[in-house]
Parts: structure tokens; C-alpha cells; sequence
């Protein structure tokens, strides 16, 4: 069985994913860090990395484009944070006939609401990134880090999920010409929007109309970008790494996404299991039968540590099981919380 | 304070804190420990997950309808879509209320509306509450980033929206969420600089944001305070192997200590709260017994408050 680190060699791009805690964004940073060590050109993409790694990696601001980390390695290492709502705009100016359609698209509310808030946007935007970014051909390797969601795969279906609204039947009826509106739409129908109309305000199907209206001629771009993003998932040179921590609702998460993995015919290439609790010597203490009370107290102390350890062993039971022949790696809870690169170095160490 | 006065300073609780800091454990823990004060307890569950019904021992999913969890425990889930289809059988709107989640148009309306969903969820919480469905009602809420956003969903709708229905729901979820005395976050973290550093942001930004009351802090996983002597080692008739172990065992457990005594007195300075710290277990499967017992030593540091309301 191979190393999870190797896929930062033999892979073009790593997407991370895992419940929320469990140091994915770590994990994913120290995959990156471990390519540019082998001299390739490598770039993390981020959610929402803790502060003090964001500093590490340059990211102190908030940044939409790839930035260099300077570092020790022979090849490259870049670093970005996601933008939701900017990845989102210039995806929308992308496929807009003309600027006025973009404008039109970026100032309607329901706009602003989806690109900050539909559910699925950020898993849609970090899929956006990463299609974007290879396609540049700038990077041997980028590693993705997905948002922590619980539906374990709404980063692939996000892309999906705004083609699905583009195609409402009922708001593409009502952006149809007045007449053919009129004949179209029938009572049914109607009703339903009357009936929204009163619950949320009309103003709100307003916004929607607009919405539409201001899409109209740009789903194909989108349902080609889609396809596009879906295809490089399910490309060889893609690896999905599951992240977990040792803990039961974690590696209950982690067995959930692999399955899905599978199920989507992606599978899984790696599993990363963070904080696990170090043991200590391998075999039981004996303790002198005179042993003073401060030596049992370390006894004690070592036995509480085997026993969660044990504890951990039996949970990961059946994420082995689900991880099938993927290479699985072991990282233990390490001395000190890991906020920067040599943190990341002990880490890569375990990858 | 005593453990009913702690537990009825306000019918609702929600528990907050960044992924995998133990907001589940910590809500199946006070809701066990107003439970073993003689109170009724509800906890609700609002993304679905499993975690809390293998707390208390029970292999199935949680769902819309309450279920005891323990001798005046329940739970129940209370999801957007169920909580929107209630609203609109509420509102008179039973008959199309079938074909509106069919036809999409809810998605699309939901998408336009922002945060409507969480108006719903906490609308419903509000509704549980008011109708004396528990004495405690304890809400598992999203993770921190989510958590500001769910809470925020109503100032949000009422600074977007003007009139109907759905407005009036936005204002009374406000109202319990500004109403210290109705409603206040527990926030859950660990001794550990980066889940204190988000503890921290996120307690700045539901007080400014939101005007929520919060409770008192919840530090997770402390070690209990061991005073090791690593000059016990020397002693003849110990096999240095063992001496080496448990050196080792003892350097770990004695830097962790610290690590976390550190970011204790840094959330302790950042955030002038009460914090209830819960030991270090060493199991990674919370169940039942370890639920009974994180819920009596949570009772032992309520003891420990001050008598008056924080």
C-alpha cells in the first residue's frame, strides 16, 4: 500500500474533503507543501484557514488569485483563499453577452442572495476555482479544500444545482413574452404564484423575474461549465482524500463520503486521519511492587492515554473498511496545535 | 447557582462553537443535566446528523417527531423543509403547499429570501418554546461561520423584505433571540488556540450583530490537572523501557497542560464570561455513561457560579 503523500506527486489534483474540525485545511496545506519539496508547482486552495496558518501561507488578507509562498522547496508553492461572491461575479461577466447583462445580473437581489447564500454556492465556486486554475496550466498540482458540509457531496452536485434553477419551469414561463405567457401559464400555476406572492411578498417574485429575465441566453455557457468541472472530477489525474479525526461522529462522517466517493464511481485514493492520540512503549508497565504514589500517577497517566488510543483503533474499524486499497495515513495530535510551516513539515512527515 | 436556577435563566439554549468541538456532546450534556435536576429537557437537532442519538445509546436517526433519549430527555429534529411546509399549512396554504416544494418554485423563492429557512427553523424553536414544549429546549446549532448566519437570518430578512407573513416571523424570532430572558448561546470550544480564537470572533459577532445574550462558555476536553513527578522515575527496579513510556506519556500530557491552561486564561481574558470546562475523556465514543458523567461534572461547576444571573 502506497502513502497518501505520494498522490502529490502522481496527481494533478488533490480534492480534500471531510467534516468540519478535523484538519483538512492542514492536511490539504501539507499535501501542497510535500509537491513543491519534489520540485512541482503546486497550489492550495482554501476555504477558511485558520489565522495563523493563513499568515504562514501568506494569506494574511483575503485574497482571490494565487499567491507564492516562499519556502525552502525546489519547485513552487501557491496559496489562495476563496472568494465566493468575486469567483461568482467573474464567472457571471465570463458568459454575459455584453457588460450591461453582467451588470444587470450582479445588482438584482436575488442575485446577491444566491452568489452569498444558496445553499451549495461555495462548494460550486471552490469546483469554479479549481476548473479555472488548471486550466491556466500554471500548476503541476492543486489541492482543494472543500467547505465542511454535511451533504457530503454538494460540491459535486453544486454545479449542477444552478443549471437546475436557471431551469424552473414555472419562472421560465413567466419571463415568456405577454402573450404566449398568457396561453402558457395556466391556472395551475397561477395559483402557486399567487400564492408565494402572499406569503413572502411580491416583491420577492419580482426579483425573481428579473433574475430570470437578466439570465436569459447565458444556461448554456453555464451547463457547458458544469459538464466541463464534472469531467476534470472524474479524470485520472484527480485524487479525492478523505479527512478524518478518530472520533465516532468524524469517522462516521468519513465512511458516509467515501461510500458516496464510490458510489459516484470517483472512489477514494486517500484517507488522512488527524489527531490521533500517541501511544507510548509497547508493552505493560511493571511497576514495582514498592512503587511511590507519584509513579503511579504516571502510570496512570500512560494507561489513560493507551486506553484512548485503543479506543481510536476500534473506531477506525470501519473507515478502513470503506476506504477499500486507498493508502491511509496516521497523524498524531502533535506537541503543539500546527499554525505554520514547520508545523506543516510535521504533518507532511506522517502523510 | 443551583442546577434549575442555571437551567431556567432562559427556556431556549443554543449551542454554538466551531466543527468538531463537541456542540452535540455539550447539548446532550446540559440537556442530561437539567433532566437529573428534575426538569424537562428537549434538545433539537437541526442538520440531521447522527451524533446525538449514539450519545444516549440509540442507533437511529433522530426525526420530526420527539423521542425519549432519557428520563426527561427528548429529541427531535427540526429541519428547514419540514419547518416550511408546516408554515405554509399554518398560513391556510395546506392544499398547494405539495405542489410548491414539487415544482421548485420553494427553491427558487427560498434562494431569493435570505436566511428564510433559518427564520423557519428558529420560528419553530420559538413556537416550541411558547407552547411549553420542554422546560429547556436545547438547539445542536450549525457550525460557528453557519451559526452567525442562521442567527443573523432574521435582522437580515427584516432589513430585505418589508411585508407579509413571513416578515412578522422574521420580527418574533428576533424578539426571543434579543430577549436574554427567553434565549441565550452557549458556546462551545476547545483549549486549543484556534477553535479560542473562533470562539472568540464569533462572540463578538452575535453580541454586535445580533444582540444575543450569551451564556456562560463551555471549554471541552480539558485534562484534569495532573501534578506529575518525573523525578519518580528514578527509582531502582523500574524497567528503563517503562521509565522511557512513561517519560514520554508524562512530557505530552504535561505540554498539552499547559498549551490549554494557556488558551484558558486567553479566552478567559478575551471574553469576560463564565466558563464551564469539561474533562478530557479518553474514549472517542460518546455514549451514555460518558454523557451521565460530563453532565455531572458540568452540575459541579454550575455550583461554582455565582448565584446571580449571568
Amino acid at each position: 500500500m502506497s502513502a497518501v503523500k505520494e498522490l502529490a506527486m502522481q496527481r494533478n489534483v488533490v480534492v480534500c474533503c471531510g467534516s468540519g474540525g478535523v484538519g483538512k485545511t492542514t492536511s490539504a496545506a501539507a499535501l501542497a507543501v510535500e509537491a513543491a519539496t519534489l520540485g512541482r508547482r503546486a497550489c492550495v486552495v482554501t476555504i477558511d484557514p485558520a489565522r495563523r496558518l493563513a499568515d504562514a501561507l501568506g494569506l494574511g488578507e483575503l485574497t482571490n488569485e494565487p499567491r507564492q509562498v516562499e519556502g525552502p522547496w525546489s519547485g513552487e508553492l501557491w496559496a489562495l483563499m476563496l472568494d465566493t461572491k468575486t469567483t461568482f461575479d467573474a464567472l457571471v461577466t465570463k458568459y454575459a453577452s455584453d457588460p450591461a447583462q453582467a451588470e444587470r445580473i450582479i445588482s438584482n437581489r436575488l442575485y446577491r442572495n444566491v452568489s452569498g447564500a444558496l445553499s451549495g454556492t461555495q462548494e460550486y465556486m471552490a469546483m469554479e476555482k479549481l476548473h479555472e486554475l488548471y486550466a491556466t496550466e500554471r500548476f503541476d498540482l492543486i489541492v482543494i479544500d472543500t467547505p465542511p458540509t454535511r451533504n457530503a457531496l454538494d460540491f459535486l452536485d453544486a454545479p449542477r444545482r444552478l443549471t437546475k434553477l436557471l431551469d424552473n419551469r414555472i419562472f421560465r414561463l413567466l419571463i415568456m413574452p405577454t402573450s404566449s405567457y398568457l396561453r402558457a401559464v395556466s391556472a395551475a400555476t397561477q395559483r402557486v404564484l399567487r400564492t408565494i406572492a402572499r406569503v413572502v411578498g411580491a416583491e420577492v417574485v419580482d426579483d425573481a423575474v428579473a433574475f430570470f429575465e437578466a439570465f436569459e441566453g447565458m444556461e448554456q455557457g453555464f451547463r457547458e461549465r458544469a459538464q466541463a468541472v464534472i469531467e476534470l472530477l472524474s479524470d485520472d489525474a484527480t485524487a479525492f482524500v478523505v479527512v478524518a479525526s478518530p472520533r465516532r461522529d468524524a469517522t462516521a462522517e468519513a465512511v458516509f463520503f467515501a461510500d458516496k466517493l464510490v458510489e459516484a464511481g470517483l472512489g477514494v485514493d486517500g484517507v488522512i486521519v488527524n489527531r490521533m492520540q500517541p501511544t507510548y512503549g509497547d508493552r505493560d508497565i511493571a511497576l514495582p511492587p514498592d512503587a511511590s504514589s507519584a509513579l503511579r500517577l504516571l502510570a496512570a497517566n500512560r494507561d489513560s492515554f493507551e486506553a484512548l488510543a485503543a479506543s481510536e483503533h476500534n473506531q477506525l474499524a470501519d473507515l478502513r473498511a470503506a476506504a477499500g486499497d486507498a493508502a491511509i495515513s496516521y497523524v498524531p495530535m502533535l506537541l503543539d496545535d500546527v499554525h505554520d510551516l514547520g508545523g506543516l513539515d510535521l504533518v507532511r512527515a506522517h502523510l | 447557582m443551583d442546577t434549575a436556577g442555571f437551567c431556567t435563566q432562559a427556556r431556549v439554549l443554543i449551542v454554538a462553537g466551531k466543527g468538531g468541538v463537541g456542540k452535540t456532546t455539550v447539548a446532550a450534556t446540559i440537556a442530561q443535566m437539567a433532566a437529573t435536576a428534575g426538569l424537562r429537557a428537549l434538545i433539537v437537532e437541526i442538520e440531521g446528523k447522527s451524533g446525538l442519538g449514539a450519545a444516549f445509546g440509540h442507533e437511529d436517526a433522530l426525526d420530526y417527531a420527539e423521542r425519549e433519549m432519557a428520563p426527561n430527555v427528548m429529541a427531535r429534529t427540526v429541519t428547514p423543509d419540514f419547518a416550511l411546509v408546516e408554515y405554509l399549512e399554518d398560513h391556510g396554504l395546506k392544499r398547494v403547499s405539495k405542489r410548491l416544494a414539487k415544482s421548485g418554485a420553494l427553491e427558487v423563492v427560498s434562494s431569493a429570501i435570505p436566511g428564510i429557512k433559518d427564520i423557519l427553523v428558529l420560528g419553530k424553536v420559538k413556537a416550541l418554546a411558547r407552547d411549553d414544549a420542554a422546560d429547556l429546549i436545547v438547539v445542536d446549532a450549525p457550525a460557528a461561520g453557519h451559526a452567525i448566519t442562521f442567527l443573523a437570518s432574521a435582522r437580515g430578512l427584516l432589513d430585505a423584505v418589508r411585508v407579509g407573513p413571513i416578515v412578522e416571523q422574521a420580527r418574533d424570532v428576533d424578539e426571543m433571540l434579543r430577549d436574554a430572558a427567553r434565549c441565550q448561546v452557549v458556546l462551545v470550544t476547545l483549549p486549543e488556540e484556534t477553535p479560542v480564537n473562533e470562539a472568540i470572533e464569533t462572540a463578538f459577532a452575535l453580541e454586535d450583530r445580533i444582540g444575543i445574550q450569551l451564556g456562560p462558555l463551555v471549554v471541552n476536553a480539558v485534562y484534569s490537572h495532573l501534578d506529575l513527578d518525573l523525578s519518580a522515575l528514578d527509582m531502582p527496579g523500574l524497567d528503563p523501557r517503562d521509565a522511557d513510556a512513561l517519560r514520554a506519556a508524562a512530557e505530552f500530557r504535561l505540554h498539552r497542560q499547559e498549551l490549554q491552561a494557556t488558551q484558558i486564561a486567553r479566552l478567559a481574558e478575551s471574553l469576560p464570561l463564565p466558563q464551564l470546562v469539561l474533562p478530557q475523556l479518553f474514549t472517542s465514543a460518546i455514549g451514555k455513561a460518558e454523557i451521565d458523567e460530563l453532565a455531572n461534572a458540568m452540575r459541579d461547576r454550575v455550583a461554582e457560579l455565582p448565584a446571580v444571573r449571568v
